[in-house]
């Protein structure tokens, strides 16, 4: 466990009680037991909530906004924030269209060019906030209008559909894991968003790029002052947030069969609650890929159930607010008393 | 601390099922799910109005649910698949992309869920039955109205959005081949396209009018292209020319009030609601269903704007 995770001195030796207490007190695992009282709630109040197909719908709908989460998580951790996933999202599977329907061109081609695009949004993002200091959330809301617009201008306002490729679809509704195991159809958009989150909890715990993403977000200035190329390293970030856009615009295009050109707006702020659910800082410097997921498990889960239990579309809305302020008010309590 | 903030997340997620338990209880009822384009907006509102009218009536427990706006696709494919997984005795859906949501309508079909489509038909023989307006109809009933109005005889000519879409088509034709069946005094002098945009529809209209100094009547068969021919005959001071326009808004009602426009025909978003929640409750009973369901419309004019029946259905 990194360093800015776990704030808390370990010198001061601890009675047993205490420091599971503490372990307790981390909101990855906090967060964690509001997702299993969520779902035990929920199945205890609908036999339709827990059943396979339903845990499937679950999954399958908080792959793309755990995708986003998970790239917006690396920014939010450099104590930036990025407002333009969701436009960048439908940018990028706009692209994926252009390259696949347009263009004609296999697959391959297609992945790589809304994954690389996304990249190159995200690196412009990088650009404009470390290199010109526009504040991050002006800089990419400026990049959520452009990325909107282009998306609309590309696609001539109509939704590009990929029935040229069929095999498109399989990248998010088909089911690699069904073939082996019938019994536990899990579609290919759920797996995909698993390994971006093992891989993104790699680059972040284990890699230089992810050192230096925390130590941004702690205090930019020493990590200056120690000879560090700052706005080199925050542009990678943006850029590797942008790639993983990317792939969460594969996965939407590819679960609609189809690039919606209008769609996007609103999309960042689910992702964005996600990452503060799953317990990181909006100030930068702390936070986790596995709270993110569980964040964003939570707002599937609360959607899902809420519907499943037929609760007024209005209360649905009112209820996810709430959780959402109770959860980051736990988080500044725990923080307050370490 | 721990525990005072289990207890805060518990609770809230305590209040959720409290909020949950009343509706998940009444489960005897059959349950229709109906998934819209929309919530918020008025005209879903009055569909929604609708359809809670024929859930009391047929003692049916439905829920309504719509996507914030109507680019959401995905949500809706969320809404629809959380909604299957109820296993509702039927399904309303008004699609916002059919073809995203084929493999969702498949699954319903092999689970033996009756699928009523409505507002926009779904691409697919799935839905049993598909509940919208009857643009047609509506059309023809326009055409009588004008024939009324120019006493049977004279040139007439026509505004339409476009000549590929579905409701332009039928709107178009609906209008022409009433004016051939039942009023062979009337010449139709032009049918022209706009794409329902306010300033193409303008110019249009005002070159039908150059061109046919004596013409008698227009019909605009869209919100823009209405506002087209007002806009033109406006300009033109052509104050004899009578227009009848399509759907609602704020202009188009003004243009009423004020005598520029004699009237225009209106959809019936609450007959939308209600009959598809009707056609579901037979459905369920196994019966057979016509495959489009009219839905009615009305034809409105200074004299019954302010109707109830008529002012509900209205939007700004």
């Amino acid at each position: 466990m990194s360093t800015q995770e776990m704030p808390i001195p370990e010198a001061k030796a601890k009675p047993v009680w205490l420091q599971l207490i503490s372990l307790a007190a981390h909101q990855r695992v906090l967060a964690f037991a509001s997702l299993v009282v969520l779902v035990i709630g929920f199945s205890l109040a609908s036999p339709n909530f827990l059943q396979m197909s339903n845990v499937i719908n679950i999954l399958q709908a908080t792959s793309v906004n755990g995708v986003l989460a998970i790239a917006v998580t690396f920014v939010i951790i450099t104590g930036g924030i990025d407002l333009s996933v969701g436009t960048m999202m439908t940018f990028t599977a706009v692209i994926a269209g252009v390259i696949l329907t347009y263009a004609g061109m296999p697959l391959l081609l297609g992945v790589v060019g809304a994954i690389g695009v996304g990249a190159l949004c995200g690196l412009c993002s990088g650009v404009f906030v470390a290199k010109l200091k526009i504040p991050p959330f002006i800089a990419t809301l400026g990049m959520m209008l452009i990325l909107k617009g282009l998306s609309l201008v590309i696609s001539g306002t109509r939704p590009i559909y990929f029935n040229d490729t069929p095999s498109f679809s399989e990248i998010s509704l088909g089911s690699v894991i069904g073939e082996v195991f019938p019994s536990a159809p899990f579609p290919n958009g759920v797996l995909i968003l698993f390994a971006v989150a093992l891989a993104a909890s790699y680059i972040l715990r284990r890699t230089v790029l992810g050192r230096y993403t925390f130590a941004l977000g702690s205090n930019e200035e020493a990590v200056r002052l120690s000879g560090v190329n700052t706005d080199a390293w925050k542009m990678a970030i943006y850029a590797l947030a942008g790639a993983i856009v990317g792939i969460g615009g594969l996965l939407i295009a590819s679960r609609l069969n189809s690039a919606q050109p209008a769609l996007g707006l609103g999309y960042e702020l689910e992702a964005i609650a996600a990452v503060v659910i799953g317990g990181t800082s909006l100030s930068g410097g702390r936070g986790t890929i596995v709270g993110t997921l569980i964040g964003a498990l939570i707002m599937g889960v609360l959607t899902n159930g809420l519907r499943v239990l037929s609760v007024a579309q209005e209360w649905q809305t009112v209820v996810t607010g709430a959780i959402i302020i109770l959860a980051v008010y736990a988080d500044m309590m725990r923080r307050k008393k370490s | 601390m721990i525990t005072r903030r289990s207890m805060l997340q518990t609770g809230a997620a305590a209040a959720a099922m409290a909020a949950a338990g009343a509706p998940a209880l009444a489960q005897a009822k059959p349950y229709i799910p109906l998934i819209s384009k929309g919530f918020q907006h008025q005209f879903w509102q009055a569909v929604k109005a609708g359809a809670d009218k024929a859930a009391a009536e047929f003692d049916v427990r439905i829920t309504f649910e719509g996507p914030d706006n109507e680019t959401m696709v995905d949500k809706q494919i969320d809404m629809l698949a959380a909604a299957l997984a109820n296993s509702p005795s039927a399904l309303g859906f008004a699609a916002l992309d059919s073809q995203a949501a084929i493999p969702l309508l498949r699954q319903a079909q092999k689970k033996k869920i009756p699928v009523v489509a409505f507002d926009s038909g779904v691409d697919s023989d799935i839905p049993v039955a598909t509940a919208t307006t009857d643009n047609l109809a509506a059309a023809a009933l326009a055409a009588d109205k004008m024939a009324e109005m120019i006493g049977g005889a004279g040139k007439v000519a026509l505004v339409v959005h476009d000549q590929t879409s579905r409701t332009g088509i039928d709107r178009r034709d609906g209008f022409l081949n009433q004016v051939k069946a039942k009023h062979s005094g009337i010449e139709i002098v032009s049918v022209q396209y706009g794409q329902g945009d306010h300033l193409k529809s303008t110019e249009i209209a005002k070159a039908i009018l150059t061109a046919n100094p004596d013409l008698k009547g227009f019909f605009g068969a869209n919100e823009g292209s209405a506002i087209g021919v007002v806009n033109a005959v406006t300009e033109m001071k052509a104050k004899d020319v009578k227009v009848i326009g399509y759907d609602s808004g704020k202009a188009q009602k003004a243009a009423i009030m004020s005598g520029t426009m004699a009237g225009a025909i209106t959809q019936n978003p609450i007959g939308i609601g209600y009959e598809t929640v009707k056609a579901a409750v037979a459905a369920i009973k196994g019966e057979t269903l016509p495959k489009i369901i009219d839905t009615g419309f009305y034809y409105y004019d200074k004299t019954n704007i302010d109707d109830p029946k008529i002012a509900a259905v209205l939007y700004d």
